[in-house]
């Protein structure tokens, strides 16, 4: 380290622009904040030794100063901002209907444009690898920057003396010189004291200081992003963070998926509720009811018992459950239980939980030859009936719809059921084919004797709720309130200083602040009021 | 209930009118010779402007009564809180700074805003599940408020443009001034457009297949561009000149088509016909008026406060209550939304500007430009994300 001792006797660090004690411009240093031949100091971090400006010969001190750069720093930003506005454009493949092909989909909807998108990764960008390696790299910009800057600044802003070499003071931005011997100190001190300055004085030098604090704002809240952004990187570790999905169907107890078979939960009742423009509570909202068409939805909640299994957990052994809470799932109240919370996410109305049919003579639909019910989330391939008959399901279609002239099914859920039965009358090994649905009742061959028809059907809704797990939010959360806090303390006090310098015919006084500098001379005329010193000017000169 | 609402709505032409006042107010102060000394002007046009904002504080209050929730759940209503926000945003900073200029530029811009928001439909909606939340009003609000603290930024920046470009030749500087002048200009021709076709009760009906079914496409004004292989169903209606392209989507999409061309073609009369009679660019013609009265180093500092103050509660409120929210709501605090990539791009953008302002010196005419980009990326995610991104497709 090649220290370098200033005339006033104080030893700084290698790199130092600005004498920490004294503020003394140090020769052949000056080319690091661009001071030659300029009539005014760059007062950035106070002229203190920063690493990133001080070495660069290895490759680590090529790394630490591209990555300290404020340049380099903005434009990752602006990077950022640009791929995702570029994000927006199209919509994210996740929010694209979920049983489509995105390749054929992009193609489809937005023509080559889409294409292009789609290959060139941007349905995914905010997942692919190089948006989170700009996300990176602006963490890691945000540490090393603010390692290089806290550290000499701090250091600086404790050794600085009040008393200030004249170098430093001519070469303030605000600098003024009154020659007068009438200068009433004492007011100067009680105006400054008032402004809740903090005075230090030294040989008759006097520097008052306010809200030096406001200058570990920006640190602060650096701290608060790279807590906030390792809290998300943690989301890639199972044991912080589960996000399964489950559907239930009324009535139904299910185990819920991510708790290892320790939970379970009963549908008790999917209620969905929309608004009413005759209903008296509704009315103020009549004229939008109206407008809108079609019904607006007032609440989804999923009346619901969880359970907690209480045995040990054996494959295929029937679980023994205990009510853990009766409670229900609304948006914006999920259920908590444990470490996992159950969101409504989603829901399916009326689907079909059974379906009685009879068979009756083909012309005939008063006669009767037996009655069977499919139970449609578990239909059995034969149902062999009292009076002899038997039916065969030899296709079942959950949700069928008609593509090319054959039923498909575009589902495994039983919303539109469809089926091809063939009936077996009794002591017959000929069987009758027919095509059955919702709305259609297709005899195969035309030559059938019996018809199946349809006599009952019960339905049922189902509820879709995410499981959560998230050990994750309160790092979140306290990264985001440190963040907070940080920008608060930056931006909302101003770091103020104000140099007086005694002269032999009257003082010099000069002032600095981080910002808003039309603020600070407006507080320094506040203070100089009635003490005879002269209001300092703003040396500052527009470049523009 | 019916008597409530249409108090709230008196109490919003009310403000408005208020606003428009005191706008003149703030308009007389460029007369006063002596600069700053003469305050009565001023002190008169503020008084009106807390009147107006405490008139529009009524609308807002009344309206919450009458809808049993806080009225910022539609574009209407969110987008006459934002005016109301930078009202008050300009009251703070003008009682920080006391620059009366401020006036004459910030309430023109709020009356903007608001006259904007009146042509979206203002009757009360229901809240869908989702929105049933404390944090509607506690996220909406506070992000409301950040995006008006900012857009005080841009008034101030926009002050200072007007006042400091170099007018003596055509540039750069002030073709893009002209541009925003320009942008200005087209939302009042939006306004008045809407404002007479409705006023007028225009319809024109068509036929046209949307997502493979024939559908009724209404539009209110004169359709020059039509519905993608639309009929026009209205009689004696004007032939639409164009057809919209197929690729465009969404019921609406060819009526949004359709009104944003024609309010940029009359915004360009507008503009046009200003700069006919003005003999040369709005920009050279206003700037004789505000020259004498600004303080460049002031002006610039105010617009840099805003960005301070506001920078910090438009992220508390856009991003971090709207994490909290989207958490509750949705089972995750992100989820790469349009809206909420917007609003990361807005805090993007922000803290850009504040790293080249602190750490690279950015100031003056840069940093009143930034101020004027960043505007533009709030009015891009209340409008275009809300009116074109999500109107696109099939989510809204």
């Amino acid at each position: 380290m090649n220290e370098i001792t200033c005339e006033c006797g104080h030893v700084n660090p290698e790199g130092t622009v600005l004498c920490e004690a004294c503020g003394k411009p140090i020769e052949g240093n000056q080319h690091i904040n661009g001071n030659e031949d300029k009539k005014l100091l760059n007062m950035r971090y106070d002229g203190s030794a920063r690493r990133s400006q001080t070495y660069n010969r290895t490759i680590v001190d090529k790394i630490w100063n591209f990555f300290s750069s404020v340049k380099v720093g903005v434009w990752l930003i602006v990077l950022t901002l640009i791929a995702s506005a570029v994000g927006t454009i199209l919509p994210q493949e996740m929010y694209i209907p979920p049983n489509v092909d995105p390749a054929s989909h992009y193609r489809d909807q937005y023509g080559m444009f889409g294409q292009i998108y789609y290959q060139l990764g941007f349905h995914n960008l905010f997942s692919s690898w190089w948006y989170m390696l700009l996300i990176a790299m602006i963490g890691i910009s945000i540490v090393i920057a603010s390692i290089d800057r806290f550290f000499p600044l701090y250091k600086t802003l404790k050794r600085q003396k009040p008393k200030r070499h004249e170098l430093f003071m001519k070469k303030q931005r605000v600098f003024g010189v009154t020659e007068t011997e009438q200068i009433d100190l004492e007011l100067y001190k009680k105006n400054l004291k008032k402004r809740r300055f903090k005075i230090y004085e030294q040989d008759g030098h006097i520097l008052a200081e306010k809200n030096r604090f406001a200058r570990w704002g920006p640190y602060v809240n650096h701290i608060g992003l790279i807590i906030f952004l390792v809290g998300s990187l943690l989301r890639f570790v199972p044991a912080f963070y589960i996000d399964d999905f489950i559907w239930v169907r009324e009535g139904e107890t299910s185990m819920i998926p991510g708790t290892e078979g320790k939970y379970y939960i009963k549908n008790k009742d999917f209620i969905l509720e929309t608004y009413n423009e005759d209903d008296e509570t509704d009315a103020r909202f009549k004229e939008a009811i109206q407008k809108q068409g079609g019904p607006i939805p007032k609440t989804f909640q999923t009346n619901a018992v969880i359970y907690e299994r209480t045995d040990d957990i054996i494959p295929g052994k029937e679980p023994e459950l205990a009510e853990l809470k009766d409670t229900q799932a609304k948006m914006n109240h999920p259920i908590k239980f444990d470490d996992f919370a159950l969101y409504q996410a989603s829901y399916q109305l009326n689907e079909f939980k059974e379906m009685t049919f009879k068979i009756h003579d083909k012309g005939n639909e008063d006669t009767n030859y037996g009655e069977f019910t499919v139970d449609l989330s578990d239909p059995k391939n034969e149902y062999t009936l009292d009076s002899g008959y038997r039916v065969e399901i030899n296709n079942y279609f959950p949700e069928y719809e008609m593509q090319e002239g054959a039923p498909v099914s575009v589902s495994k859920y039983p919303k539109n059921p469809a089926f091809v039965f063939s009936l077996y009358p009794p002591d017959s090994e000929e069987a009758e084919t027919s095509f059955l649905g919702i709305g259609a009742n297709v005899d195969a061959s035309g030559e059938n004797d019996y018809k199946i028809g349809l006599v009952n059907f019960d339905v049922r809704d189902v509820t879709g709720l995410t499981v959560k797990k998230d050990h994750t939010l309160p790092l979140i959360a306290l990264g985001g309130a440190i963040f907070m806090l940080g920008v608060i303390q930056g931006m909302y006090w101003n770091h103020r200083r104000i140099w007086l310098q005694p002269k032999e015919n009257g003082v010099w006084i000069a002032g600095h602040t981080n910002k808003n500098w039309y603020a600070l001379r407006q507080e320094i005329n506040k203070v100089i009021s009635g003490t005879h010193i002269q209001e300092p000017r703003d040396q500052y000169e527009k470049k523009e | 209930m019916g008597d409530l609402s249409a108090i709230s709505g008196n109490l919003l032409y009310a403000a408005f009118f208020l606003y428009l006042i005191a706008t003149f107010f703030f308009g007389a102060t460029i007369r006063d010779k002596k600069r700053a000394k003469n305050r009565t002007a001023g002190n008169i046009g503020i008084s009106i402007t807390i009147l107006g904002f405490i008139t529009q504080v009524g609308y807002f209050i009344t309206r919450w009564i009458a809808s049993h929730h806080a009225p910022v759940s539609n574009l209407f209503e969110y987008t006459t809180f934002f005016g109301m926000m930078l009202v008050f945003a300009f009251i703070v900073l003008y009682f920080i700074y006391r620059v009366d200029l401020l006036g004459l530029f910030a309430l023109p811009i709020a009356l903007l805003i608001i006259a904007f928001a009146s042509m979206f439909p203002t009757e009360i909606s229901p809240l869908v599940p989702s929105l049933q939340s404390h944090w509607l009003y506690i996220h909406v609000t506070t992000a409301s408020l950040g995006q008006g603290i900012l857009s005080v930024s841009f008034v101030a920046g926009l002050i200072y443009l007007i006042s400091q470009i170099d007018q003596s030749k055509s540039n750069k500087h002030t073709s893009w001034l002209e541009f925003v002048i320009y942008t200005i200009a087209a939302v009042v021709a939006f306004i008045v457009l809407s404002s007479t076709f409705s006023a007028l009760n225009h319809q024109t009906v068509f036929q046209a297949p949307i997502e493979g079914q024939q559908t009724e496409i209404t539009y209110q004004m004169p359709a020059f561009i039509g519905p993608a292989d639309g009929e026009l169903v209205t009689e004696e209606a004007m032939q639409p000149l164009v057809e919209a392209p197929g690729w465009m989507r969404g019921e609406d999409a060819a009526v949004k088509l359709n009104t944003f061309i024609l309010s940029l073609l009359t915004g360009l009369i507008i503009y046009g016909v200003s700069r006919l009679l003005m003999r040369k660019r709005v920009g050279a013609f206003l700037q004789p008026m505000l020259r004498k009265k600004v303080n460049p180093e002031l002006v610039d500092e105010v617009s840099y406060r805003a960005v301070a103050i506001g920078f910090p509660v438009f992220t508390l409120g856009a991003l971090i209550f709207a994490m909290i929210w989207a958490q509750q709501a949705w089972d995750r605090f992100w989820g790469w939304d349009p809206k909420e990539v917007w609003a990361l791009i807005t805090f993007f953008f922000y803290a850009a500007y504040l790293h080249l302002r602190l750490s690279r010196g950015w100031q003056g005419m840069r940093s009143a430009w930034l101020a004027v980009g960043g505007f533009g990326i709030i009015m891009f995610n209340l409008i275009a994300v809300n009116l074109v991104i999500s109107g696109l497709h099939s989510y809204a």
